[in-house]
């Protein structure tokens, strides 16, 4: 909201700095977004008639103008603007002004020809964005010499631009900032009074309201003899500094109030309303409106809109939101109808944000207006408006619930929340100048006595709908007092800070794949319809009705498509060697209509080179929190090469994820090139939530000895199943098992079978190894392999 | 034997040494001499033994000497031949990967308030509107629910189901689980729909933080928040509370702290204010501990919150908050 200093003078005497005022504004909670200067660097400007104009010899830009500027002497000048001739009016800076951005007038010379002012263009005085020309004014705007601040009636002002919260109707106008600050600043503060028109209500208009609800509280005043025509200057300047147009006094009286004292109201051409009056009322299901806007309005299909109609029962406008076009004030109006009325906060919202229709009223009417202001608006209306005879007393139709409950403020909990020493009389000091009712206990005859009690009965204004509990109170009083004088502390804290295991874990997880050169990405939880099958996955997800774009608006099972999604972006940006992680949550759809939640589980997925790099991958990240997992080959994972993959299961856990490599016909469909290695593992099963401490083995003191066996062994064996098996025959001295060559050869080896080369290390911790214990070993684990997996010792 | 025989059979030796023959005190003339020292009077034996033990321990230390040198010389020749350019090394297996500056930033706070005492909790990210909204004093209708631009999901009544718009669901959660007292951040993903530009994503990271305890005041707010931004951007960062409004807490603020760019005297960062807004904080609503069952007349609490993404983009410098959500190696490898 933009905010006049000289308007907020209106109300109290605020002197200064206007920046000191500002942080007065921000320390209240009214942020000052900007604080623009106006009508300033004028002093030394004049009126002045051009009275000559010479072309300078050897100059084609400029030329040397001769000024009538009221001294009596012709002042010469040179200038480079042409858009003038002799007999133009100018504005004309002396030498010594001083124009706005700190711009001095001096003396000066140009090819030869002596200068002694500047005639100025729109822009150089800050009066607009025209500098290509000077502004050459009416003729008979004023005389030579005539301060140009006073012919063109500019006044020095400070214009404030201030956002105010949503919980502070009461400063969404002038005078309610100036109620606060003042208060503030200890500055008296005056609102003039105002009443409704009184004695009996006119005759010449109706006025029915048949939704109390929706409406509480509506008043129709008529006033006769109305010329449209132009607002007065002032009405005009307050208005364009606030940023609003001015159009014609009845409408800018209007706007007027409504900016000064928060109360919209709408005035009505009374000739133009059917049965000269106004009825208001829920919309009919599927009743349309053309609004001033020009555009058809349909309402009362959700939910309750509130309508103004005529008396016909003919819609002329959505109350408190914007009216129709067919009883605006036009030039002809002569008898207007003014409604200012106070409209349910909850009802202009909702009807506000289904149509998509906002406007300063509504924003107004939806955070709560001042049901008893409408009598000083509408005396405030006539006043600024400034024409026309008031008809009869207002129609005032009420049904607003009698008084104000009184909140009880205990002095002990304001300071039990603040964290302050206040006294209940200092409390009450903070309250009074921002318009609270403030009952002292019964008896309380002096300060020490009101002290003593520690309580207050408080009832807030009625501008201020936003306070209804002891913490409204006590925030008014945070305010007052200033948030920024409550002394800080810090608390002393009972426990101490941790990550759980679990986030401990995580942390280790994303290093150790950083460490295994991996990025991370970070996921967006939403996918485009048809990605999940892109990438492979059943289509089946939670999705959104409203989206803020198609692209978003599925809730992604997995993590794969957006990490596919990741991998053909870098490779059409010639990124080669793309190896990158996310961890992130995902959601099932549940199985049970019951069920509040999806199924959320936090995984981790992974893009590497291929299988075997992500193979290798998956080994150093398993090791890091599992002494052992087993891998099985599998056809069937969704979104992953058939005979390149493999579930993880953990003893005891189950199957945990996936590794291999992302099946080749998904990866064609993403346009990516060449293979794709993939890990993909459910966190909150393949994490440990409690800390693990391995058991320590001794290291042993005697000699190892190794023993390399190379077995021929059918394809349809997995090496796991091999090296399962010498675990199991090798006995206690086994140390370590390693896989060190895997060599194909048909025509040596046979069709569908490979030699697998293991390294076996053996060591007791007691004593060394004879020859005869290492050749027993040997014999035990040829013959477990033999005939239990169908291979052979390669000769 | 003389004396001048001893020296004579040394200096030989030496020169057989300078020759190359480093075996000449095991066969040479100082052995020789040795061997005849039985010939001698037995009064002249130790000194004579004395000198060809001196003379042999002079050409001992050339033959060391010498030994030493040649062992140096080749080893010098030896580590020339092995000579390696690290600068030349071709790159390869392992490199090193990069955390998303998210992550790298969200981990940093934590540390911070895991320094001061406080827990990390976390909680779904798809929310029912009960525990986004109704909990946190936001009934609905209620004009603040607009602000949050929720997103809704076709599961269970219209509009009963969201990925959540903030982390504060997760205080709910929390207070539902423990008792008080609690100290605890809440770190986490939010989505709303709000079309992206430089400064906002639709999805991205809040961080809150929650305390409930006996005799919790505004000034224990205003003081966290202190020590936490003294703690993350250094002892010369200022900071400030102004009023302000949200539904879940009352008294509300605002808290900025002074820009690091300008020190507090107005630039473009903080266009031209000298502070920065950084995020919302107050003390918890009654409304709220009521809808979790803890009595506001024992507890008091305090709640603050603010973006995770918002302070990586200021701490690097970035212009356009957009490419944190693009995965493009050419950034994330930045970092």
């Amino acid at each position: 909201m933009r905010v006049p200093l000289s308007w907020l003078r209106d109300f109290a005497p605020f002197e200064g700095d206007p920046i000191a005022l500002g942080e007065t504004f921000d320390d209240l909670g009214m942020v000052v977004e900007g604080i623009e200067r106006v009508g300033e660097g004028l002093d030394g400007v004049v009126v002045a008639r051009v009275l000559e104009v010479h072309r300078i010899e050897g100059a084609d830009k400029i030329r040397r103008v001769l000024v009538d500027d009221g001294t009596g002497d012709a002042v010469q000048v040179v200038c480079g603007a042409w858009n003038f001739e002799a007999g133009a009016v100018v504005p004309f800076a002396r030498v010594g002004a001083v124009l706005p951005g700190d711009f001095a007038i001096g003396r000066r010379k140009m090819k030869g020809v002596e200068s002694n002012g500047m005639i100025c263009s729109a822009r150089e005085l800050s009066m607009g964005e025209d500098g290509a020309g000077i502004m050459v004014l009416a003729d008979d705007v004023a005389d030579p010499g005539t301060p140009f601040a006073d012919a063109m009636g500019i006044q020095a002002d400070v214009v404030f631009d201030l956002a105010i919260e949503t919980n502070r109707p009461d400063a969404n106008s002038v005078a309610g900032v100036a109620r606060d600050a003042a208060a503030r600043l200890k500055l008296p503060f005056t609102l003039p009074s105002g009443s409704l028109p009184g004695g009996a209500p006119t005759a010449s208009a109706s006025a029915r309201v048949e939704s109390p609800d929706l409406c509480p509280r509506f008043t129709a005043t008529v006033v006769t003899d109305v010329v449209v025509g132009e607002s007065p200057e002032w009405v005009r300047r307050r208005l364009t500094l606030a940023g609003m147009r001015p159009i014609n006094n009845v409408v800018d009286a209007s706007n007027y109030v409504m900016l000064e004292l928060g109360q919209p109201t709408h005035p009505y051409d009374l000739d133009q309303l059917g049965g000269q009056g106004l009825l208001v009322r829920a919309a009919r299901p599927g009743e349309k409106l053309v609004t001033l806007d020009g555009v058809e309005r349909t309402l009362g299909t959700v939910g309750e809109d509130c309508l103004i109609c005529d008396a016909l029962d003919v819609p002329v406008g959505i109350a408190g939101i914007m009216g129709g076009e067919s009883s605006e004030i036009s030039a002809a109006t002569t008898r207007v109808l003014l409604e200012a009325a106070y409209f349910a906060p909850m009802a202009i919202a909702r009807t506000s944000k289904r149509l998509g229709l906002r406007s300063e009223a509504s924003a107004r009417f939806e955070r709560g207006c001042d049901p008893d202001g409408i009598d000083r608006s509408v005396a405030r209306f006539c006043q600024v408006a400034g024409v026309g005879q008031v008809d009869g007393g207002a129609i005032d139709v009420r049904s607003l619930p009698a008084d104000r409950p009184a909140i009880r403020v205990r002095t002990k909990r304001v300071n039990k929340v603040l964290g302050t020493a206040l006294s209940t009389e200092q409390i009450a000091s903070y309250l009074e100048p921002i318009g609270f009712e403030v009952a002292r206990a019964n008896g309380a005859a002096d300060a020490a006595a009101v002290d003593a009690a520690a309580v207050l009965d408080v009832v807030p204004p009625s501008f201020r709908p936003d306070v209804s509990i002891e913490e409204n109170v006590i925030e008014e009083v945070a305010r007052h007092h200033g948030y920024m004088n409550i002394e800080r502390t810090i608390p002393r804290r009972p426990f101490v800070g941790s990550l759980t295991p679990y986030q401990k874990a995580r942390r280790r997880l994303r290093e150790v794949l950083v460490g295994a050169g991996l990025s991370e990405a970070l996921g967006v939880p939403l996918l485009a319809p048809g990605e999940h099958a892109k990438a492979g996955l059943a289509e089946k997800a939670l999705s959104a009705p409203d989206p803020l774009a198609r692209e978003e608006s599925v809730l992604r099972t997995s993590v794969l498509p957006g990490l596919l999604r990741a991998v053909a972006f870098n490779q059409s940006h010639r990124v080669a060697d793309v190896a990158l992680f996310e961890i992130g949550h995902v959601f099932g759809v549940p199985a049970e209509d019951s069920q509040p939640l999806p199924d959320e589980r936090e995984v981790l997925g992974a893009v590497v080179a291929d299988a075997v790099a992500a193979k290798r991958v998956f080994d150093v990240v398993s090791q890091t929190f599992h002494s052992s997992v087993s891998l099985a080959s599998v056809a069937d994972a969704p979104g992953l090469h058939p005979t390149r993959s493999a579930a993880v299961s953990i003893d005891g856990v189950g199957v945990v994820g996936h590794v291999g490599e992302v099946d080749p016909g998904v990866l064609a469909g993403w346009g990516i090139e060449g293979r794709v290695g993939w890990i993909g593992l459910d966190l909150g099963a393949f994490l440990p939530v409690t800390p693990v401490y391995r058991a320590a083995r001794p290291v042993s003191r005697f000699p190892s000895s190794d023993i390399d066996l190379a077995f021929v062994v059918p394809d349809t064996v997995p090496a796991a199943a091999v090296q399962d098996e010498l675990y199991a025959a090798a006995g206690d001295l086994l140390q370590s098992v390693a896989l060190f060559d895997v060599y194909r050869d048909p025509e040596r080896l046979g069709e569908g079978r490979r030699s697998l080369a293991y390294r076996l290390r053996f060591q007791s911790q007691d004593r060394t190894l004879t020859d005869e214990d290492v050749a027993a070993v040997r014999a035990r684990l040829i013959d477990a392999i033999e005939s239990g997996l169908g291979a052979s010792l390669r000769g | 034997m003389e004396e001048a025989d001893v020296k004579t059979a040394m200096e030989e030796s030496l020169a057989r040494v300078e020759g190359g023959d480093l075996g000449v005190l095991k066969r040479g003339p100082l052995v020789d001499l040795n061997s005849r020292l039985k010939e001698l009077a037995a009064e002249d034996r130790p000194r004579f033994g004395q000198l060809l033990k001196d003379a042999r321990q002079t050409v001992q230390a050339r033959i060391d000497a010498l030994a030493a040198a040649k062992e140096s010389a080749e080893r010098a020749a030896r580590l020339e031949a092995e000579r390696l350019d690290l600068t030349e090394v071709l790159p390869g297996p392992p490199t090193r990967g990069h955390l998303s500056l998210v992550t790298q930033t969200r981990d940093e706070l934590e540390d911070v308030f895991v320094g001061m005492g406080f827990t990390v909790a976390e909680g779904p990210e798809v929310e029912t509107d009960w525990h986004n909204f109704e909990a946190l004093n936001i009934p609905k209708a209620h004009p603040a629910r607009s602000g949050f631009d929720s997103l809704y999901l076709d599961w269970g009544e219209p509009e009963s189901t969201l990925f959540r718009p903030h982390t504060s669901p997760v205080q709910i959660r929390l207070m539902q689980s423990q008792p008080p007292p609690i100290y605890a951040v809440m770190p986490g993903k939010v989505y709303r729909k709000d079309t992206p530009d430089a400064s906002h994503n639709a999805t991205f990271h809040q961080i809150e933080g929650l305390v409930v305890d006996h005799g919790i005041t505004f000034g224990d707010l205003a003081g966290t928040i202190d020590e936490f931004i003294h703690a993350y951007f250094g002892p010369d960062i200022q900071t400030r509370l102004r009023p302000a409004s949200f539904p879940f807490t009352e008294p509300s603020a605002e808290f900025e702290v002074s820009c690091a760019v300008c020190g507090g005297a107005g630039c473009r960062t903080c266009s031209g204010v000298g502070w920065i807004e950084l995020g919302g904080c107050g003390m918890v609503h009654p409304n709220v501990f009521k809808a979790v069952g803890i009595d506001p007349e024992e507890w008091t609490g305090f709640a603050f919150g603010f973006g995770i993404d918002r302070i990586a983009i200021v701490r690097h410098g970035i212009e356009d908050i957009r490419v944190l959500l693009d995965n493009d190696l050419r950034f994330v490898t930045q970092f």
